[in-house]
């Protein structure tokens, strides 16, 4: 099956296959974290029911998916010490450091409360639960900020020198953390977790309301999600914007592969709208361009010269056409976003929110547009990096660990085979939950009730301060 | 160097004790899961999966901390040691894949009488096991180093002492389940739990003494280090401590008193493992590298001293109110799901 391959491919390929199962769990779950404070907050500020039935809602859609992460996860943080070692050994010092603050800040966080939130209300009182379910939210942003800084050191390294092993060491862990490109990345991968989540929550609203338009439930959560939609899908096309030029700035050749600018334009550059580029004869195929207009997105002037990849050498080329293409799924994902969103603020502004079919169903169509978008930008940054892992210092193939490829190969086969049987299954048990609408009286994932605390009220609870007995 | 208490040796004990609080936290759960096909009852396996729900994700956390630690820390002995053991370290996640998944998978299956997330969290468990317990015999064994690379095959971790080790640690595991039970459970569940917890004594004990003897034949200098004297001042209280401890555990398995026989189990643990501290230290690859020649410079491992001084007591109190939330007996008639 994979005869041909050497073991940085496989390496590679393994990579890319755990990151981009893993990716889709995160980016869900920050997001409906986050959302989930929001519906606890508004049950207790308000008191009404449709908050606490939509909490336990996706409460229990959340234990299945935040499980998924856990155990997706769990494969990357020994993946670079299995498949590689030689990048382990040589940015341990540096980024190891990071990932071990991750850890003890966000991961333990999100663990240790995870239990009181999922099966915990009955036991702590309201008070105390909103705090776990804040503190798991919470976790997961910490988790966020920490791993893309790491991803950003790899991407623009700042703040580092070597040692006499050739390893990687920080100078300054400052400029280690808060790297050129982080606090783009940051922002632009939150919203993107903000959109998919609300997206995700949009579609199940609106497919609920295709069937019965005056569920309470479906029309609260298809607002809600609406209103993320729209103001947050433009604030994303801004802050995906600030990304690019900021990426343009350190990684220029990045964006000469995601434009297709194989050659350099001295008087304005166009903007290829599609087209099919062909690494091996540096150019793009059959290409859709509007002049001038690459300067104009890219440097803010019609006739500012742009250097194309006939300045870099051959052996330094990112692979262009994938690099060009998962950037346009993103953008066009993007700008679908914004669609929706202004069509449902059409909706909403003529009294049609709840009614208006066609919204709907664009909205359910869209379930998996923040999915589609978030692995086409993170292929489009990951790919349009390479032939380095830390960019410009430390190529990719000097990465690998000395294994040969039959090893990479059989835990890449095994990988493959168990993902697909675990995330298929669960993917299908999420699904299957979503397609019945939340109803009154809805149950969370609790029901525990050991011996010493059982019979014990969630007023009674509240009233001794969540440490009854 | 020996001798002197300098960041790399507190770094090296930050690590073992990651990796202790993962064995320990870690250990009961995975046990449950390989004594899953001894209780065939569906409202037994509730009980033991319900025992557990709220907290093993928070035990496996530690082992990403003894991981992402090490890598932090000593990134040279990462860098070798995951080469070194790579068919057990994927066996293993892979393992903890399926086990971790199917809490939340079994109550979702619409087949309520096979359920299959059941034999995942079984199997799970036991690969995860066996995979750490072979890693370990392999790490002691020593791996084949050349410059800063793992340079042996990829299955010289297969040896009959990494195959003990392996069933060693599915035996504690089980050990730790079972008294977990005795701890958290009532009636004909506790019953079973008591016979099982007895009969895994003997054999935990027949474990640590296989491992102990056969220990000393993989390099003199483990021989050297727990049979020579003055070391012997240091090494004599071990085995002495597992012949109290394991009296103290027959005795509270015999008079049935629930709260003690897991803590005891620990204790068991707890020694065994300052057993293998001894006979490692002060290599973290046995014979090849040693903590100071794969410590991270000293700005690393003091920037991340910091967190670890404020942050772990902090995690060790969250998490030891969470357990506190969800404290006594499980009882059937509470469903999970």
């Amino acid at each position: 099956m994979f005869g041909g391959w050497d073991a940085v491919v496989l390496a590679r390929a393994q990579f890319a296959f755990t990151m981009s199962f893993h990716i889709v769990f995160p980016a869900f779950s920050i997001g409906l974290a986050s959302f989930l404070a929001v519906l606890e907050a508004l049950w207790l500020w308000t008191g009404r029911e449709v908050f606490i039935n939509l909490f336990n809602y996706w409460l229990k859609i959340f234990a299945v998916a935040f499980a998924m992460g856990v155990v997706s996860g769990i494969v990357m943080s020994y993946q670079f010490g299995t498949n590689w070692s030689a990048f382990a050994d040589k940015t341990g010092p540096v980024l190891g450091p990071l990932m071990a603050y991750e850890v003890l800040t966000a991961f333990f966080l999100e663990a240790g409360f995870l239990g009181v939130m999922l099966f915990g209300l009955e036991r702590v009182g309201h008070r105390l639960h909103f705090i776990a379910t804040l503190m798991v939210a919470t976790g997961t942003l910490i988790s966020a900020f920490w791993i893309l800084s790491a991803n950003s050191w790899m991407q623009t390294p700042t703040g580092y020198a070597f040692n006499a092993d050739g390893q990687f060491v920080a100078a300054d862990w400052l400029k280690v953390i808060f790297n050129p490109s982080f606090p783009y990345r940051l922002v632009h991968m939150v919203l993107a977790a903000y959109l998919t989540t609300a997206l995700v929550v949009g579609a199940v609203g609106a497919f609920h309301l295709l069937r019965d338009r005056h569920l309470a439930g479906p029309r609260v959560m298809f607002s809600m999600a609406m209103w993320m939609a729209t103001l947050v899908a433009p604030i994303q096309i801004l802050a995906g914007d600030q990304h690019g030029l900021d990426t343009l700035e350190h990684q220029p050749v990045k964006i000469m592969a995601m434009e297709g600018h194989f050659t350099s334009h001295p008087d304005g550059a166009p903007l290829i709208l599609f087209g099919l580029p062909d690494q091996a004869a540096g150019k793009v195929k059959y290409a859709v361009e509007v002049p001038k207009l690459g300067s104009l997105v890219l440097k803010h002037s019609f006739d500012a010269p742009l250097a194309g990849l006939d300045t870099v050498p051959r052996e330094n080329w990112p692979p262009v056409p994938i690099t060009f293409w998962s950037f346009r799924i993103m953008v066009g994902m993007g700008f679908l976003m914004v669609g929706l969103g202004l069509l449902s603020l059409w909706a909403r502004w003529r009294g049609t929110l709840y009614e208006f079919r066609l919204l709907h169903m664009f909205a359910v169509a869209m379930a998996p547009a923040g999915f589609i978008a978030v692995l086409a930008g993170w292929i489009t940054t990951e790919t349009g990096r390479q032939p380095f892992t830390v960019y410009g210092l430390l190529r990719t193939a000097e990465s690998v660990s000395p294994l040969a490829a039959p090893a990479v190969a059989s835990s890449l086969i095994a990988f493959v085979i168990v993902y697909f049987a675990v995330f298929s299954a669960g993917v299908i048990y999420i699904l299957r939950m979503m397609a019945a609408p939340p109803h009154h009286g809805e149950r969370g994932p609790s029901g525990i009730t050991p011996a010493g605390a059982a019979g014990i009220t969630a007023a009674a609870s509240v009233a001794a301060g969540g440490a009854a007995r | 160097m020996t001798g002197i208490i300098d960041i790399a040796t507190i770094w090296a004990f930050i690590i073992a004790f990651a990796v202790f609080v993962y064995v320990v936290m870690d250990g009961f759960d995975l046990g449950l899961g390989m004594l899953f096909p001894l209780f065939p009852k569906k409202t037994d396996r509730d009980v033991i999966m319900n025992s557990v729900a709220p907290v093993w994700d928070g035990n496996e956390t530690w082992l990403v901390l003894g991981g992402g630690g090490m890598m932090a820390a000593f990134p040279l002995a990462y860098a070798v040691l995951m080469p070194a053991l790579y068919t057990p370290v994927i066996a293993m996640l892979i393992g903890l894949i399926f086990r971790g998944v199917a809490f939340e998978f079994r109550g979702r299956t619409q087949n309520k009488q096979a359920n299959r997330w059941d034999i995942a969290f079984a199997g799970g468990s036991l690969l995860a096991t066996l995979a750490q317990g072979i890693a370990l015999g392999a790490i002691l064994q020593g791996v084949h180093v050349e410059g800063r690379h793992y340079a042996g095959g990829w299955w010289d971790w297969l040896t009959p002492f990494s195959i003990l080790t392996g069933l060693a640690l599915v035996v504690g595991y089980s050990l730790l389940g079972a008294t977990w039970l005795v701890l958290k459970t009532e009636g004909e569940l506790r019953d079973k739990a008591y016979h099982l917890s007895r009969f895994l004594l003997f054999a935990m004990l027949g474990a640590i003494g296989a491992v102990s003897i056969a220990t000393p034949f993989l390099h003199i200098q483990y021989t050297q280090r727990w049979f020579t004297w003055p070391n012997m001042i240091l090494t004599a209280p071990v085995p002495i401590a597992v012949a109290g401890v394991t009296v103290l555990l027959l005795r509270s398995l015999a008079t049935k008193q629930d709260s003690q026989p897991f803590f005891l189990s620990l204790a068991l643990f707890a020694l065994s493992y300052a057993g293998l501290g001894i006979s490692m230290y002060p290599y973290i690859v046995p014979q090849s590298i040693t903590i100071w020649q794969a410590a991270s410079p000293e700005n690393s491992q003091i920037f991340m001293l910091f967190g670890v001084a404020v942050l772990v007591p902090l995690i060790l109190g969250y998490t030891a109110w969470a357990y506190w939330v969800f404290r006594g007996k499980v009882r059937p008639e509470s469903g999970y799901h």
